[in-house]
């Protein structure tokens, strides 16, 4: 018996994982600025299902407020480019700072559980967002436009704003792969798989999920500056709404809760039905709601966590397998 | 004056946050599950309202007396299809299945009956107008005192529900230790049915609370659920009569926030709660208590 880490399939994967992330890269120098501007949304998607499955996934935190975030990293995008900061250094700045104000809020959300911690993040999105409203330099609440970002030409600007979500989702997404396979993140899945056992067996539990926290925190207000400047304009009303919870909630369950994989494959499915059914509107939405109630009820592993139960299947592994040996094989 | 009067107003505002919140507490105090589409079958509940009212020209009150049956037998086809399976697979399942059914029914809601927003005011006879005006600063809406009163008379029935009926005693005992209620031939799962019945049905009286006060649209749901939550926790998590006085407590905190200034009412409501949950920390009994 002998435990391993990598197949060759998922040596393989991994490998095609970077080689795809490269491929990506040439993407702007050679499609026009319309399939730009859709694959960073298709990025931004994939960062925000990653970041909500490291919560609810690894650590158990179920939160319908990370709009809160995704707010702060807009809104601090068009504050720090007020202050005269170049946009995309002012890009950085806010995603810092969404990390930043992530871990006061860690220190009390943390000791809330399921329910309280679910709809106490969504006050404090709310609070957040009143904040916002009453300000008049952030547009109150009829939102403000980017400006800053006028002075590139249009292609370069999208490019420019592609390459930074490229880069972002390579950052979160090995962040994450390698917080999972270090030491560290044997704990969190740990925590994933049995909280109270992982408690009695040292781990802590509390420090563990503030490091996710801040993590999506920071990988959240990320993805709010690309929503900023894929956009160009931001108003309260949709930016600190509760319908990113619900699409993030979405890719995750669908794509496969607590995998590693499952998200990635949840961000390209929802960006599909996104571009397949683009008058969206209501129908749409009842389609996805019930999908989600669906996914929860009946396969609450999704597609992917499915798969790999059955077909033992590890793409990118953060994990280990255990294999018999040869001789364990002739000898069963 | 003015401060009296804004504590007066804000009680009545949380008798109608109580009645919102009834429905949840009881589902949170017999199941431990928070349901979040609480807020949008209070929605729901004034538009089946609003439906009636529209095809028969009744009374508001008369059309929910006719809702009232519909919205029951919903809540028993709720619990059997969607919250009992989810209540055997852990703590986060019935988050994730009520979520994804929220966004189900406000947009059913939306494909229905149009984005646009209605009262039920206008069909609730002269109650909506009438006041009292006990000084110049101070009046007293009759609109505000009849959900005062409804609001206690509901609280007031489940009690005596809860501590006089054999149905009461059972539903307790479930909400104690399910497991320990079904040794003794108690059939929990017609006791959650009962549960979230009685939970809907409520929640459809504050949607028509919620129709005759103000004006609600297919997407007003997340907001009452909010303030439902919150009249819930700050009252403590699992006893009723805490849910009647968090809801009051709620109220009053949003009138006197609205003082300080117009776009700081609901601010204060969140700030209460935060306070709450940060002394707390999201402790917080989850038996059923019923003051006895």
């Amino acid at each position: 018996m002998k435990v391993q880490r990598w197949t060759l399939m998922s040596k393989i994967f991994t490998g095609g994982t970077v080689v795809a992330a490269l491929l990506l890269a040439s993407v702007p120098l050679v499609f026009d600025a319309d399939v730009v501007q859709k694959l960073t949304t298709l990025l931004i998607l994939m960062l925000l299902a990653v970041m909500w499955n490291a919560l609810a996934g690894y650590g158990g935190l179920l939160s319908v407020g990370q709009q809160a975030f995704i707010g702060i990293g807009a809104y601090g995008t068009v504050f720090f480019a007020d202050q005269g900061v170049s946009p995309y250094v002012a890009m950085l700045l806010a995603t810092l700072l969404a990390g930043l104000i992530s871990v006061p809020i860690s220190l009390f959300a943390l000791r809330l559980r399921a329910a309280q911690f679910a709809i106490g993040m969504w006050v404090i999105a709310e609070v957040i967002s009143i904040i916002v409203r009453l300000d008049q330099n952030l547009g109150a609440g009829t939102g403000i436009s980017l400006i800053q970002l006028n002075q590139y030409e249009p292609n370069f600007r999208q490019a420019y704003t592609f390459w930074l979500a490229l880069a972002f989702a390579v950052i979160f997404l090995a962040a994450l792969f390698f917080l999972l396979r270090s030491p560290l993140g044997a704990s969190l899945q740990a925590i994933r798989d049995d909280e109270d056992a992982a408690r009695s067996l040292g781990v802590r539990v509390v420090a563990r999920k503030r490091l996710l926290f801040v993590l999506a925190g920071l990988g959240c207000g990320a993805a709010g500056v690309l929503i900023a400047a894929n956009t160009l304009f931001i108003e309260p009303g949709s930016i600190f709404s509760v319908q990113w919870s619900a699409y993030m909630i979405f890719m995750v369950l669908v794509g496969g809760l607590g995998t590693f994989e499952g998200p990635i494959l949840g961000a390209i499915l929802l960006f599909a039905i996104q571009t397949t059914f683009t008058q969206g509107g209501p129908w749409y939405l009842v389609g996805l709601g019930a999908t989600a109630a669906l996914f929860a009820l009946v396969l609450p592993r999704g597609l992917w966590g499915t798969v790999e139960e059955r077909l033992g299947l590890r793409l990118l592994p953060v994990g280990y397998r255990v294999v018999k040996t040869k001789g364990e094989e002739r000898a069963a | 004056m003015t401060f009296v009067n804004a504590v007066l107003q804000g009680i009545f505002l949380g008798a109608f946050y109580a009645v919102l919140a009834c429905g949840l507490s009881i589902m949170f105090g017999v199941m431990r599950i928070i349901n979040l589409a609480h807020g949008d079958i209070a929605v729901l509940g004034a538009y089946v309202v609003f439906f009636i009212v529209e095809h028969t020209g009744v009374s508001a009150f008369v059309a929910f007396a006719v809702a009232l049956p519909v919205m029951i037998l919903l809540g028993y086809v709720l619990q059997l299809t969607v919250l009992e399976r989810s209540l055997k697979a852990g703590i986060l399942t019935p988050l994730l299945a009520t979520f994804g059914l929220s966004i189900v029914i406000q947009n059913l809601l939306q494909l229905t009956f149009s984005p646009d927003v209605h009262s039920l005011g206008s069909s609730a006879g002269l109650i909506t107008t009438s006041s009292w005006q006990v000084t110049s600063g101070l009046s007293v809406s009759a609109l505000g005192m009849v959900i005062l009163v409804v609001a206690v008379v509901v609280f007031g029935a489940l009690q005596l529900f809860l501590s006089r009926t054999r149905a009461g005693w059972m539903m307790r005992a479930t909400a104690e230790d399910a497991d320990a209620a079904e040794l003794v031939g108690i059939d929990s799962r017609a006791v959650y049915a009962r549960a979230t019945a009685i939970a809907v049905a409520i929640a459809a009286l504050g949607g028509l609370f919620l129709g005759i006060r103000s004006v609600f649209g297919p997407l007003s749901g997340p907001t009452q659920l909010i303030f439902a939550f919150e009249a819930v926790v700050i009252g403590g998590m699992g006893s009723l009569w805490g849910t009647l006085l968090g809801g009051l407590a709620l109220g009053v905190a949003q009138t006197l926030g609205a003082q300080i200034h117009p776009q700081f009412a609901v601010m204060a409501g969140h700030l209460l709660f935060l306070a709450v949950l940060i002394v707390r920390f999201g402790g917080g009994r989850v038996v059923l208590r019923t003051g006895r």
